[in-house]
């Protein structure tokens, strides 16, 4: 944004221009860490420079999976765990987009986990940003593959007993080029890899993690919003390049690690399709649309 | 419009019906196709990732069905035109995805190569038995179109016309072939690309801030745009007003569900494709579809060398069911003959639009092998006395 946009909008959120607003008020509830994760996000947009009409966003079902109708740019609102595989489409039918995942835990790492392996694997060129909010908060509350143990969720009535997944160890195993957690405490950390994030090639997991005050809060006594940002204010460690394999959280409001733990290079599916066709074909052979620049 | 010359493979091959499919959707414009294979369906996309390369446009093998019948969707948006290739278990997969298709109104074609069913099945013989499915197999009310290619020169042919439909419409159109369809060898003539017509997608001439994605005029039809240029449309699988926008109420759903519903019943009529052989002053008539009809079509000739008034309609568009046609017959002629490779769909049908006005003598077929002409001979003869 230039000196005079910032004057002529003066009194004007900078978020409002990247959302609809014309579709405000949004449906998430008082407290709701989603809405951070969307504000940090309106600032990597801004930042990037990126035209945003070459921008889309995908989302799943779920609270989460809300945020794509929000958002002032080519946005889909898909089916539930499926936003990956659409987006997998959208991104090789015109690899000039930059496209953006968006969904809840329980969307990209339960009905959707498949997707989130391969699509790891392959290295799909998109940016997958994975709000944790330990619960499916969309259907009211129940148990996640994110949820620590002991945590009581309606269909965990007595506490929860199945080891949840440690995220980015998973996407790390699965080759992603960037992973990083942080929580909705750290804004400007989640601005930021939410801008690298935008700007790198390759497969992007960003794990946002946030409260979820109505559901997972009020049924394990953990008080409003603000206090989850205290826990995650009092026992998150930063450890940038931690090894994913100990960065768990499996413990009931246990320690928190956050940073970005990977940072690598590797060829996306479509540059190693382009590359192996062109090596096999010759000059018969159109290298396919043209990769995301990376300015 | 005229096909791209690059995806037309013009002249005379002895190819099967799969291969010959996979040629119909490049002559037809696919330039993007997703699958997980499954037999008897495989050889569709494998023979798609052996041409496309050099088309110009994509293949991939996703970790499954629920994938592949999303990024199909997924390339649409971005302005492809896709498809998606399966069998009985895969299709089982995609309904969710038909139903997302169907409320987006996302143009895409997905191809049914059928094998014997529940489960698993046979998984190499054939069955007529997922008509049914493509028509109500996803939850709430859509109409979609299904074609049901007898050969392989129709697999060709009749693709080309699906994915027409598929992008004058904008409704997911199933490609119902079966085992044997697939899996037959027989010659295949295909054109010169200026022979060939393609729907173009139906674009629109409305700018930014003008366009609403979900506006229609008298076709019922919306225009689309492509992810990328300017228009930040959102589409979603909720219920939604013109602009694409969730709206949860009963008022948009009475307007959005009417809506898609009546782009295909207004037009029922246009989308009558049948095939009629002798059936005016027959006393029988033998409805059929697929392969079944290569069959029938013999067991009508016999019938007829007995002295049988015998005609023959086959089904070239299973749905929608050109009802008003079996209605018209029904007043002239004694009884329908309907012979399927499934316990009685199409069947119902028939008997739905003849409405009492003449005898339905079912001829169901669990599948595994096509009907024996002489059981089908039989039955014409029992609906003629
Ligand atoms: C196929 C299918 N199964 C179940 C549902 C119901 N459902 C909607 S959202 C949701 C869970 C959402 O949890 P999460 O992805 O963590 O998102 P959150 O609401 O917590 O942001 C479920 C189970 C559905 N919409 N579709
Ligand atoms: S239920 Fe939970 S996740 Fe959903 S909007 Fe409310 S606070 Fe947010
Ligand atoms: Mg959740």
């Amino acid at each position: 944004m230039s000196a005079t946009d910032v004057l002529s909008c003066e009194f004007e959120n900078p978020v409002m221009p990247y959302l609809r607003q014309e579709r405000l008020p949004h449906i998430w509830c008082p407290g709701c860490g989603i809405g951070t994760t969307v504000n940090c996000f309106t600032r990597a947009l801004a930042d990037s420079g990126m035209d945003l009409d070459k921008v889309a966003i995908v989302s799943g079902i779920g609270c989460t999976g809300r945020v794509a109708g929000y958002m002032n740019l080519d946005s889909f609102h898909t089916t539930h765990g499926r936003a990956i595989p659409f987006a997998t489409g959208l991104k090789l039918a015109n690899p000039e987009l930059k496209v953006v995942v968006y969904s809840g835990d329980g969307d990209l790492s339960a009905i959707g986990g498949n997707h989130l392996i391969h699509a790891a694997r392959r290295n799909m060129d998109l940016m997958v940003v994975c709000v944790n909010n330990f619960t499916y908060g969309m259907t009211g509350g129940q148990v996640a593959p994110t949820t620590p143990l002991g945590a009581t969720q309606t269909t965990m009535p007595y506490g929860n007993f199945e080891t949840p997944f440690n995220l980015p160890f998973l996407a790390d195993a699965c080759g992603a080029v960037y992973v990083a957690r942080w929580t909705v405490y750290h804004v400007k950390q989640l601005a930021k890899a939410m801008l690298e994030g935008l700007k790198k090639k390759g497969f992007v997991f960003i794990e946002a993690m946030a409260p979820c005050p109505t559901l997972y809060s009020r049924r394990n006594r953990l008080g409003d919003g603000v206090d989850q940002l205290k826990y995650y204010k009092e026992k998150s460690k930063i450890v940038n390049g931690a090894n994913t394999k100990d960065v768990g959280l499996s413990l009931f409001q246990g320690d928190i690690v956050v940073g970005k733990f990977v940072d690598r290079e590797r060829p996306t599916w479509l540059d190693a399709m382009n590359e192996h066709f062109t090596q096999h074909f010759g000059e018969k052979f159109t290298p396919y649309g043209v990769s995301h620049a990376q300015d | 419009m005229h096909a791209d010359p690059k995806g037309v493979l013009t002249g005379i091959h002895f190819i099967d019906g799969d291969h010959a499919a996979c040629e119909g959707a490049l002559a037809a414009g696919c330039r993007f196709a997703a699958g997980y294979p499954i037999t008897p369906s495989t050889e569709v996309v494998e023979r798609f990732a052996a041409r496309i390369p050099l088309v110009g446009g994509m293949f991939i093998q996703l970790e499954d069905e629920l994938a592949s019948s999303i990024a199909i969707q997924g390339a649409a948006w971005a302005g492809k035109k896709v498809m998606t290739v399966t069998s009985g278990p895969g299709l089982s997969l995609m309904m969710e995805h038909i139903g997302l298709a169907a409320i987006a109104e996302v143009p895409s074609v997905w191809v049914d190569v059928q094998r014997g069913g529940p489960s698993t099945g046979l998984p190499t013989l054939p069955a007529q038995a997922d008509m049914m499915q493509v028509k109500w197999g996803s939850h709430g009310d859509y109409e979609p179109i299904a074609l049901s290619p007898n050969s392989p020169q129709e697999c060709f042919d009749l693709m080309i016309k699906a994915f027409n439909l598929a992008e004058t419409y904008r409704v997911p159109v199933f490609f119902m072939m079966d085992e044997v369809v697939g899996h037959m060898t027989e010659r295949v003539v295909i054109p010169e690309a200026s022979e060939i017509e393609v729907v173009e997608r139906k674009w629109t001439a409305k700018k930014p801030g003008e366009y609403r994605p979900y506006e229609t005029d008298a076709s019922l039809v919306p225009e689309m745009v492509k992810a990328g240029d300017g228009y930040r449309i959102h589409i979603t699988g909720l219920t939604h007003d013109e602009r694409g926008y969730p709206a949860l109420n009963p008022q948009a759903q009475d307007k959005l569900v009417k809506r898609l519903i009546n782009k295909i019943r207004a037009n029922a009529d246009k989308l009558v494709d049948v095939r009629e052989d002798g059936v005016e002053g027959a006393d029988v008539v033998v409805v059929s579809f697929g392969i079944t009809s290569r069959v029938a079509g013999a067991a009508v000739d016999a019938a007829r060398a007995a002295g049988i008034k015998v005609g023959h309609l086959r089904l070239v568009i299973t749905w929608p069911f050109p009802a008003q046609r079996i209605r018209q017959l029904a007043a002239t002629v004694k009884a329908f003959v309907v012979p399927e490779l499934n316990m009685g769909q199409m069947a119902l049908e028939v008997e739905r639009a003849a409405a009492g006005k003449a005898a339905v003598l079912t001829l169901p077929h669990a599948g595994g092998t096509v009907h024996e002409p002489a059981a089908i001979l039989a039955k014409i003869k029992e609906a003629a006395q």
